[in-house]
């Protein structure tokens, strides 16, 4: 019994404290998987805020734009071009979305929605296995200017590896969402963006058309699930169990709100850091694999105590 | 003066009992904002109580105290001579207190007979084994079950939407078939959320007649919540006026028209 | 001038409480009835080989219909999203796997209706978190259980007695001599298994519905202020519904190893799987019992038969079959939401409806 109490409270600090570049390490490595997952979140927050519906198709997305970029780039489009190619293909994606699915299904119950976005991830699933086949791809970096290699720090003769691809990454997160942010808060389109976000028929009101709006969404959300492709893609190749990954961002929203930005960020982080400390640190007691349920089991504790996520707003029940 | 502990008997002919239900300083709050002040009114059995007010005065709130659905800050709620914890809906419900919603709280996936069927549901006894196999004392329940509600469906003239689902019902008919669901709990105490609102002057006439018949017939207590002046004077026999979460007035229909305070923030003055 | 109501008429409750109270309906039932238990079993079906319709068509959608059932109950009757499907039917086929290990002599049968309640307290387990959390939160705590028991399948070794492997080998057995489960037990005897379960369950699940149960299940899901309102107590209601529906699970689990694939490993029970069963339910129509079958039966079948049509009339490669089917399920889904959210069930009651007064238009 001792023996247990002691790997669960003391030996896992113990080993921190010990190695403390190993503890920075890991801080690190769960640092990019969470802002990672906090991208693929974002997207979700994006057209949550902006229609009310939870997008499931979140996660292909990020999976189909990376293939697209990808698959472009094999058939010898220069990196640049087959970048602006996705995006447009991305685009017409948010375009077809909105004016078959959305359209059409405006006023049904969310949970009608949410399933109409389970049939997209089909859709896309099945498209983008016909068009670039199933198996793994590699994630064009150098063409795109991404920096490969790494960079060696040696804290008190102890060794920290920082992957330059994942400086990157967090660096281009970090540039999409202040953008993202300035967007919203300084751009007309970005002002009716909040504006749809709070009240439907009040924006129909004061002559927003809805349906630009939500092209307009889909479309950055498009552009985050492309960023998050790139850059998942990058550190660990394409493939459709990207797809399962994207889930992980669902236990992201719980804690973050599923309507807020910085809840995204905080609770991606919040996931990812975390996620990787279990692994690492408890993972032992436990065997292997934690790390696929660790994240969901945190957001079911979260969700019975506090279930409005750490930033969202409170649900409250009037009759 | 009328009796504390018995009963009175009326000009036409309707018995009134004792009290059933007290509120004791009743205050509540909802973050900074009061929705109730302070107030204090009884319910004698088989009487028909009004609960009337402006908007915002805070009487579905009221109701809601009743009800058990909300719990005040200060104050008590007395039930048959005693105190009443703080209980769950579903406790409320046990005891014998039913009742309606001003925005109409049906369910929307079953028809207006499955939803009169609901009523029942804390009357329909027989055990998880006996549900798998339905034939037996399962369907002998059901069907003994069944029987009342489609008295209760004819008693309030419902029979020909009997099969329809009650999302594609019109605003009226919802209404009654609510009233009907609520009946079906046979309760001692029945609140009524509005029961006219939205109504036309006949559904006014219809319903009014349907609650008279409900206290006369079952001899249910009735609260009911109305702004329809004289809805109110037709149908209650006491009332109690709220004004932003005050009590201005409290008794017979009589008195409390003709009371100052009540004319001034409610009734306005006649020109 | 086939579907008539007129002249039936009924002089008691419980002739109209009936689950099929027009003569035509006990007629088609009757039919449909006959067809699965006497002629399937020895022609298959009709344009396919005899073996491949069993093994590949028959008695998958006899089990899946089994999950869609109670996926049903949960998520259409009730009112809870669940994607922990695949997960509750792993339960279910370990538990199945331990018991016969642990009493080999018992009756197969009995075994596998055993360990549906050993899917169910597990179910119900998982359930708890729905008292408090609703929607699509309620999402996230059944991926936590399902991501946390596939996790289970594979470090708790008991589970597969320890074979290295990691896989779960179904025994032999036997009922009356006839062989049961294992390498030799004909398609026949699998699918008349499953199908007299399937009906047991299906006939449980109806009399659970329209009960008082079954009326508590649906008030939660309309409005569960109300219902608790009325009496309801949404901690029996919203367990019973948890346990109910992954004891169908866990049954149909149990049955999908030990008498159709004849080993399983953890993919059989992983979130893909628990996706695909959301798909039946939701297609055939939620809160219906013939949705159930129906959408179990056109989700498996559909792909199935487009690989084949593929085959044999353009000589597709299956593998460009298998996506574009991904492809047009999910387009099938999308257009059914928008044509018909209620599903296949309801163009099928609509349908009938239409027959009542062929041949006039209205």
């Amino acid at each position: 019994m001792g023996n247990l109490l002691y790997s669960i409270f003391g030996d896992p600090f113990a080993q921190m404290w010990q190695m403390p570049d190993f503890f920075i390490q890991v801080i690190w490595e769960g640092f990019v998987s969470g802002i990672l997952y906090a991208l693929i979140a974002l997207g979700f927050v994006l057209i949550f805020k902006a229609s009310g519906i939870f997008n499931f198709a979140q996660g292909i997305m990020v999976v189909f734009s990376g293939l697209t970029l990808v698959g472009l780039h094999e058939l010898g489009v220069p990196a640049f071009i087959a970048l602006i190619i996705t995006l447009a293909v991305m685009y017409a994606l948010a375009f077809v979305i909105e004016r078959l699915v959305l359209r059409n299904l405006v006023n049904q119950p969310d949970i009608i929605l949410f399933m109409a976005t389970i049939g997209i991830t089909n859709i896309l699933i099945g498209g983008g296995q016909w068009m670039f086949g199933g198996e793994t791809k590699t994630m064009i970096t150098s063409e795109l200017l991404i920096p490969t290699g790494s960079s060696v720090w040696e804290p008190g003769g102890g060794l920290v590896i920082f992957q330059h691809i994942d400086i990157a990454a967090a660096v281009i997160a970090a540039l999409l969402i202040v953008s993202l942010a300035l967007f919203f808060s300084k751009t007309k389109v970005g002002r009716a963006l909040r504006a749809v976000a709070d009240d439907h028929q009040a924006s129909l009101s004061v002559g927003i058309s809805l349906n630009q709006i939500w092209v307009i969404t889909w479309f950055a959300a498009g552009i985050v699930a492309l960023v998050a492709g790139i850059m998942w893609g990058a550190r660990s190749d394409v493939s459709f169990s990207l797809q399962i990954i994207a889930l992980k961002a669902l236990p992201v929203l719980v804690l973050g709100g599923f309507t807020s930005v910085p809840g995204a960020i905080v609770g991606g982080l919040i996931i990812g850091i975390g996620e990787k400390l279990f692994e690492i640190y408890w993972g032992p007691l436990f065997g292997s694999g934690v790390e696929g349920w660790f994240a969901y089991v945190i957001a079911l504790v979260f969700l019975l105590f506090r279930p409005q996520g750490l930033f969202g707003d409170k649900i409250i029940e009037r009759v | 003066m009328k009796d504390q502990v018995e009963g009175y008997v009326t000009n036409d002919g309707r018995r009134i009992g004792g009290i059933i239900m007290e509120m004791k300083n009743i205050t509540l709050r909802f973050g900074g904002v009061v929705a109730i002040q302070n107030v204090s009114f009884d319910i004698r059995e088989g009487e028909i109580r009004a609960i009337i007010g402006p908007n915002g005065a805070g009487k579905s709130s009221m109701l809601n105290v009743i009800n058990g659905f909300y719990h005040p800050q200060e104050g008590e709620v007395w039930f048959r001579g005693k105190k009443r914890p703080s209980m769950k809906p579903y406790e409320i419900a046990e005891q014998g207190i039913a009742r309606t919603f001003q925005n109409i709280a049906l369910f929307k996936g079953m028809t207006t007979v499955e939803n009169v069927m609901t009523g029942r549901q804390l009357m329909l006894k027989k055990n998880f084994f006996w549900q798998l196999l339905r034939v037996g004392p399962a369907l002998e329940e059901e069907v003994k079950h069944r029987r009342r509600c489609e008295e209760i469906i004819d008693f309030l003239e419902i029979q020909p939407i009997r099969n329809t689902p009650v999302g594609s019902l019109p605003y009226g008919l919802q209404k009654r078939v609510e009233l009907a669901r609520a009946l079906a709990m046979e309760p001692k105490l029945l609140l009524l959320d509005e029961p006219m609102a939205g109504m036309n002057v006949e559904e006014k006439e219809d319903m009014s007649r349907f609650i008279l018949d409900v206290n006369d017939q079952y001899g249910t207590t009735i609260a009911l919540i109305e702004h329809d002046m004289s809805v109110v004077m037709d149908l209650a026999d006491r009332v109690v006026v709220l004004d932003y979460g005050k009590q201005l007035a409290d008794g017979t229909p009589d008195v409390v028209q003709k009371d100052q305070a009540v004319i001034d923030a409610y009734l306005g003055v006649e020109h | 001038m086939f579907y008539r109501e007129a002249g039936q008429f009924k002089t008691s409750y419980s002739e109209y409480l009936q689950a099929f109270p027009l003569r035509e309906d006990k007629i088609g039932m009757a039919i449909w009835l006959a067809l699965a238990v006497f002629y399937v079993p020895f022609f298959g079906l009709p344009g396919l080989e005899y073996t491949f319709a069993l093994n590949a068509i028959m008695i998958p959608v006899a089990i899946f219909t089994i999950t869609a059932l109670g996926l049903n109950i949960l998520v259409g009757y009730t009112g809870q999203i669940s994607l922990g499907t695949g997960a509750f039917m792993g339960v279910g086929a370990y538990a199945c796997y331990k018991l016969t290990t642990y009493f080999p002599d018992v009756n197969i049968i009995v075994i596998i209706l055993a360990s549906g309640f050993v899917s169910a307290a597990v179910g119900a387990l998982f359930g708890l978190p729905s008292l408090r959390i609703k929607g699509f939160y309620l999402v996230v705590a059944t991926l936590a259980a399902q991501f946390f028991l596939e996790w289970c399948f594979i470090r708790v070794e008991w589970l597969y007695n320890y074979n290295p492997s990691g896989a779960i080998e179904v025994p032999q057995r036997e009922i009356f001599g006839i062989v049961v489960t294992g390498a030799s037990a004909e398609p026949a005897t699998r699918y008349l298994v499953c199908l007299g379960i399937l009906i047991l369950l299906t006939i449980v699940a109806g009399n659970l519905v329209r009960g008082r149960i079954g009326r508590s299940w649906m008030m939660i899901r309309d409005m569960d202020i109300a219902a608790e309102l009325i009496g309801v107590r949404p901690l029996r209601a919203k367990l019973s519904a948890f346990a109910v529906s992954s004891y169908y699970c866990g049954v149909s689990g149990a049955l999908m190893v030990f008498l159709w694939l004849g080993a399983a490993e953890v993919e059989s029970f992983d979130v893909n799987h628990s996706f695909l069963y959301l798909f039946m339910v939701i297609f055939g129509g939620l809160g219906s019992i013939t949705g159930s079958y129906m959408g179990a039966a056109f989700i498996w079948t559909f792909p199935i038969l487009l690989k084949e049509l593929g085959k044999r009339l353009f000589d597709i490669d299956p593998i460009i079959m298998e996506n574009v089917s991904l492809v047009a399920i999910g387009i099938l889904i999308v257009f059914i939401l928008i044509k018909e959210p209620h599903g296949l069930a309801r163009l099928w009651q609509l349908g009938k409806q239409k027959l009542r007064i062929w041949p006039f238009a209205h």
